[in-house]
């Protein structure tokens, strides 16, 4: 059943906020400390122990499916809440902040690339 | 009379409404990527350009901060885009990973990951304060911008920081994805990305899932895979380390 699925997601942001939330006040950030990581890790744990031992049906698979494609709808209602205009006043930043960040991930490709080929054979 | 019903029933029924919106302003985005850019630029990064922009127009037009979602009529865009169902729909993208296909892959890739998240947030944190912030909160809601448009908003808020500086981080996301599209085509050679293997560690180090999977399709649709599997992993590890280990540096650091 599609609500299983749904459950399931739900159960696992629950736990991984609640996590989130613990470990936030035992480091004293007083917030939470990657609560949505965590969750993201309990369901992957959680179904790939289950396609081992009782494998999920695929209308639950479709219940958390559905969430998973509505990533990019979500993103875009998150976008359009924005308070860009205050944004705006110092645009360049976010923009340099941007350009540099993919620039130095572009260069690190090959090097990390070279080092993986060079160590072992997992082609 | 008509008007007013029509008007009272979308205001009522607001997360609804933000459906039908938001589903129209994604079909409008993916018409223009594929008429106007040829699928060159994703039509998902145009749909968040595109809303961007109208929470420039909402937020100029009522004055608010919560850019369109000021509009009564459009309120439900801010239930829908507000953090209880952006946490939701992130979880939910990791049920597409699979950790035994990215242990076959190798120990580089998951160590792209990592390297990929910790490399962009030290750029975008330096960034930050070579433009005068010295706020941990605020460097480290736009380091965490500058690895993905999630991880910031995700760091931003655990943080509390502000609206605006999650913006700002929201800004340095799509700037990065957008790049990312356009210029995985154009680079793709001279970095050797056209093994399975280079596009495992590409999308580690990019980790922007829209933003590999446009530029891994303008570049070889084979490789797409490849690189949205590691990608789907950086934004989990990006909001596993980003408002924890790595904001705990800045703090000591500034």
């Amino acid at each position: 059943m599609v609500i299983y699925g749904v459950a399931l997601l739900s159960f696992c942001m629950l736990a991984g906020v609640f996590v989130g939330d613990v470990l936030g006040e035992l480091i004293g950030v007083q917030a939470n400390v990657g609560g949505v990581g965590f969750a993201m890790l309990l369901l992957i744990v959680l179904s790939n122990l289950s396609s081992k031992r009782f494998k999920l049906k695929p209308m639950t698979e479709s219940g958390i499916g559905f969430w998973s494609a509505m990533y990019i709808p979500i993103v875009v209602a998150m976008a359009a809440r924005q308070n860009v205009i205050a944004a705006l006043s110092s645009g360049w930043m976010a923009i340099i902040a941007g350009v540099a960040a993919v620039a130095a991930s572009f260069a690190m490709i090959p090097v990390l690339d070279r080092i993986g080929k060079g160590g072992r054979s997992d082609s | 009379m008509i008007l007013d019903a029509f008007n009272a029933v979308l205001v009522q029924n607001g997360l609804i409404t933000a459906f039908v919106f938001v589903g129209a302003l994604v079909w409008v985005s993916y018409q223009l990527s594929a008429r106007l850019t040829r699928g060159h630029i994703h039509g998902s990064a145009i749909a968040i350009a595109l809303g961007l922009v109208l929470a420039w127009v909402g937020g100029s037009m009522t004055g608010g901060s919560q850019g369109l979602a000021d509009f009564s009529l459009l309120a439900g865009v801010g239930v829908m885009g507000g953090a209880m169902f952006r946490d939701f729909a992130i979880v939910a993208t990791a049920f597409g990973a699979d950790v035994g296909a990215l242990k076959k892959a190798g120990f580089v890739a998951a160590v792209s990951v990592i390297i990929g998240v910790v490399l962009s947030f030290v750029v975008g944190a330096v960034v930050a304060v070579s433009f005068g912030y010295t706020d941990p909160v605020v460097v480290s809601t736009i380091g965490a911008g500058a690895a993905t448009y999630i991880v910031g908003p995700v760091t931003g808020t655990a943080l509390g920081a502000s609206s605006d500086v999650i913006a700002l981080s929201v800004a340095a996301g799509l700037t990065k994805s957008v790049l990312v599209m356009i210029g995985t085509p154009l680079i793709a050679p001279r970095i050797g990305l056209n093994t399975p293997h280079a596009a495992l560690i590409y999308g580690g180090l990019m980790g922007t899932t829209s933003g590999v999977a446009g530029g891994l399709a303008a570049t070889d649709p084979k490789l797409v895979p490849y690189g949205a599997m590691t990608a789907t992993f950086y934004t989990g590890v990006g909001c596993l380390l980003a408002p924890s280990v790595l904001f705990l540096i800045v703090r000591a650091v500034l």
